[in-house]
């Protein structure tokens, strides 16, 4: 895990979430710039990922190792299961679905924090 | 899928569905579609927890442990209630959120009043404060959310 990405993660995360509230308040179905900011945040999210394994490889053990593992399996899963579902439902619900999602991953970013250095 | 004969005219100015749109007992379209995904979420999340924690120490505090599990087989079956949409579904909804409603009242009640039952947190301890009281408050908007696609004889 490193700090850095955590909080690059968080506030990426929060853009979106904020983006995608926005547009829900204005009335509109998510767009493909919604879907490129979910895939940046992604991207980053998945970088962390790679170092928290590599670190694990490395010897590293976070306070509670299967919980830790869980969380760091379902995070990377959250962005891509929502976007699929808002793009069931192309009206403004279809941008709350991702916008939810994307204040559910900082949630989870924090939690995956605490793990590593409880 | 909505009934035949119960369907409501279809989408109007826009393009996008207005409310009359909204076909009766369509649970799983809408605001029911982000019902659904929270709910999957809840469902897994205190689902893997649960199971994690009655796996590995379920004498630590059996109750609960079993109250996580009894509130994430409540909430799988909530959001496949919602996702089948039609009659059957929407009674299974209907009767989770209920369940639901009442459990995170009563065990949010009970775990205040006595705590030392509680030695561990449960998805509705505390009024699910450690879930951000979201337990709280997706049973309220899901019971809104059934009566607004409630057949005519159930409104």
């Amino acid at each position: 895990m490193s700090s850095g990405l955590a909080v690059a993660v968080i506030a990426c995360s929060l853009v979106l979430a904020a983006g995608c509230l926005l547009t829900a308040a204005r009335d509109r179905a998510p767009g493909r710039v919604h879907l490129a900011g979910a895939a940046v945040v992604e991207a980053v999210l998945l970088a962390q990922v790679v170092v928290a394994v590599v670190r694990l490889a490395g010897g590293e053990r976070p306070g509670s190792l299967v919980t830790f593992v869980g969380y760091l399996v379902a995070a990377p899963l959250l962005l891509p299961a929502a976007a699929a579902l808002a793009a069931l439902e192309r009206t403004r619900w279809g941008a709350v679905i991702l916008g939810v999602a994307a204040l559910v991953l900082p949630v989870l970013m924090l939690r995956l924090q605490q793990l590593w250095h409880g | 899928m909505a009934e035949p004969g119960r369907a409501e005219p279809s989408p109007v100015e826009g393009g996008r569905p207005g409310r009359a749109a909204r076909t009766a007992l369509a649970t799983n379209a809408g605001p029911g579609r982000v019902l659904v995904g929270v709910y999957a979420l809840f469902a897994l999340a205190a689902g893997a927890r649960s199971a994690y924690q009655i796996a590995t120490d379920l004498a630590a505090a059996p109750l609960p442990y079993l109250l996580s599990a009894l509130a994430a087989a409540v909430y799988l079956l909530a959001a496949v209630g919602l996702a089948r949409a039609g009659h059957t579904g929407w009674r299974v909804a209907l009767a989770c959120c209920t369940v639901e409603l009442v459990g995170v009242l009563a065990v949010g009640t009970y775990s205040v009043l006595a705590p030392q039952d509680f030695p561990d947190e449960t998805v509705w301890s505390g009024y699910g404060q450690g879930y951000g009281y979201v337990p709280l408050v997706l049973p309220v908007l899901g019971l809104l959310w059934l009566r607004r696609t409630a057949a005519a004889g159930w409104r």
